[in-house]
């Protein structure tokens, strides 16, 4: 601060400080106290907005939970919706992760250099596209009368049409494929620090390839994998417009869930509390994953 | 040269296989846009034309979702550039403690979800009651575009040599003569990559707006509800321009950075500064 008003002098240190405060205070934190505490009200009318029943309560989280039966199997809605959300994301993770794994140890150590530049580039431009547009592709790709069962009708892998977009499967397939760069260039940025000669030596001593890999590359690669585990799961569980296109009914997400609160049941402080609930989860997920993978968070916001 | 084995070959066919998961879906909503069908499919094709792209020149909705989409990226860069260069200057000059504590706070946008950006952020400014529009989307996604502008700014900072600023001083410079003459020239790379990339940062964010918006449509908005009811492939149309602009943005943002490194590089004889992280773009879209 002192140093702050020593180089800059005290009109333009003040007018910088003003500045940062607008932003870390009206942009960053204040919103998120405020829909904290307002996640603690009861959804009321303006009128009563105040007044005496306007008490603090737990039951817009207390709603997540209730009706959960465990003896009979019975899950309420919301909560059903929250535990997909959970697995699918995580299941988008690790598929990312396996996918990404090979074409990255290729880029970073195996490719010749003149190849990568232009590999990296053809990675780059998909990427590049709106997401709601590569998402739209994917409707294209899956529909019912589409390409891809066309394909697999024509190659006789198929008897009839299958519906791609009425399970899952269209949901895990579209987030792969808009996150997938954010599990690819967290590992190749790690991968490539890597000794070659470490490699080299297993491999002269006989270590089968697999074994390089388990032994080698991937605890090298650690902070990599993390990095791009907390990214994928951040964005898989926060996606909103991947399930929205390529879901069903069925299969809505929690995101969706927490929009119909807001803007069709016009409960506000339940829609809150579920919002704080999805932070929650990241968060409680990028922590594990940093003391995990033991990694700080200047390696994750780099 | 070692002679290809299973494993190459394996490998090669791999990428072939990834390479074409991550381009055949572009190809294919491409090609969709010039099919004659009402539905957006290639296939059964049903003859070539281009009156998709008409449909599209001719739909009120997307105009007006264009110039709100524009508006709205100026306005974040106008916010966003100046606050974030504000928060790397001071947050340059703290202590170690309070610099670890402050940064957190400053990052931490970056890895909160969209949705839930825009949702306290209508939640807050309701409650103040301002309610949502153009106005709340831009103050919803400046609270995160302006931490990606501060960790550019900051990168840049850190590297200063302060020797140039004391010598300024020493002379009898004032103040803001020293921030006009030797800060602002020294971080105008910075400054002019974050504007850019905070534009086209607003230009397609979607999950912030989604909830800040109240009843104004962006260009993203307007995509997403087309795709979700209209099915139409006039979207398709909209599809191959923004892919086409963004190819040659892209290009040129490319040679903008190589161009700004190799002055950098010639001036000083570093060539191993990377002027603007290559990597600011690739975790542009997180939200």
């Amino acid at each position: 601060m002192v140093q702050l008003y020593h180089r800059y002098g005290a009109l333009l240190a003040t007018l910088l400080i003003a500045a940062t405060a607008i932003w870390v205070l009206m942009m960053v934190v204040l919103p998120y106290l405020v829909m904290a505490e307002y996640s603690f009200h009861p959804n009321l009318p303006m009128m009563q907005q105040g007044g005496p029943d306007d008490v603090y309560t737990l039951s817009n989280y207390a709603s997540l939970f209730s009706g959960i039966d465990l003896l009979n199997g019975e899950l309420p809605d919301d909560f059903r919706v929250f535990l997909r959300t959970i697995w699918g994301s995580t299941l988008v993770t690790f598929i990312s992760l396996v996918v990404c794994y090979p074409v990255a140890w290729h880029l970073a150590k195996a490719a010749k250099p003149e190849q990568v530049g232009l590999l990296i580039l053809l990675l780059i431009i998909p990427f590049w596209i709106n997401e709601i547009l590569r998402t739209f592709a994917w409707y294209i790709i899956l529909a019912y009368n589409g390409p891809l069962n066309s394909a697999l009708l024509g190659m006789g892998l198929l008897d009839k049409p299958y519906r791609w977009l009425s399970g899952s499967g269209g949901v895990l397939i579209g987030m792969t494929y808009a996150f997938i760069l954010f599990m690819m260039f967290p590992l190749i940025n790690a991968i490539e620090t890597l000794d070659i000669s470490q490699v080299e030596a297993a491999r002269d001593l006989g270590a089968p390839e697999w074994q390089i890999h388990r032994r080698i590359v991937i605890p090298h690669a650690k902070p990599g994998i993390a990095v791009g585990s907390i990214m994928v799961f951040v964005l898989a569980a926060s996606s909103y417009i991947v399930p929205a296109v390529l879901g069903s009914p069925g299969t809505r997400w929690f995101t969706e869930t927490i929009y119909i609160w807001f803007f069709e049941g016009q409960d506000w402080p339940r829609g809150s509390a579920y919002a704080f609930i999805l932070l929650g989860l990241c968060v409680v997920f990028i922590l594990s994953v940093m003391r995990i993978f033991r990694v700080g968070l200047t390696d994750i916001a780099k | 040269m070692r002679k290809l084995t299973g494993s190459d070959i394996l490998i090669r066919a791999y990428l072939v296989l990834f390479f074409f998961f991550l381009l055949a879906p572009l190809g294919v909503m491409v090609i969709a846009t010039f099919n004659s069908s009402r539905f957006p499919t290639v296939t059964p094709w049903l003859g070539t034309t281009t009156k998709w792209f008409d449909a599209l020149f001719n739909d009120p909705q997307m105009w007006e979702g264009l110039v709100n989409s524009l508006i709205v990226g100026v306005a974040v860069v106008l916010v966003s550039v100046p606050l974030g260069t504000a928060a790397a200057m001071v947050l340059d000059n703290l202590h170690r403690q309070a610099r670890t504590f402050v940064y957190a706070v400053m990052v931490s946008p970056l890895l909160t979800p969209g949705v839930i950006i825009g949702i306290s952020t209508l939640v807050f400014w309701d409650r103040l009651g301002v309610k949502g529009g153009l106005h709340l989307a831009v103050i919803g996604q400046s609270s995160f575009i302006t931490a990606y502008i501060m960790l550019m700014v900051l990168a840049r900072l850190q590297r200063l040599d302060r020797s140039q600023e004391e010598a300024a001083l020493d002379l009898g410079a004032s103040h803001p003569q020293v921030f006009r003459k030797i800060l602002l020239p020294y971080l105008r790379s910075s400054l002019v990559a974050g504007g850019v990339l905070a534009f086209f940062q607003s230009f397609e964010n979607y999950n912030t707006t989604l909830f800040t918006r109240g009843t104004d449509i962006t260009l993203t908005i307007y995509i997403a509800s087309k795709v979700r009811t209209g099915l139409t492939p006039a979207v398709n149309a909209l599809g191959v321009i923004l892919i086409t602009l963004t190819i040659v943005g892209a290009v040129g943002y490319e040679i903008m950075r190589r161009r700004e490194v190799a002055r950098a590089a010639a001036a000083r004889r570093q060539a191993e500064l990377e002027e603007i992280p290559a990597n600011a773009l690739v975790i542009a879209d997180a939200h």
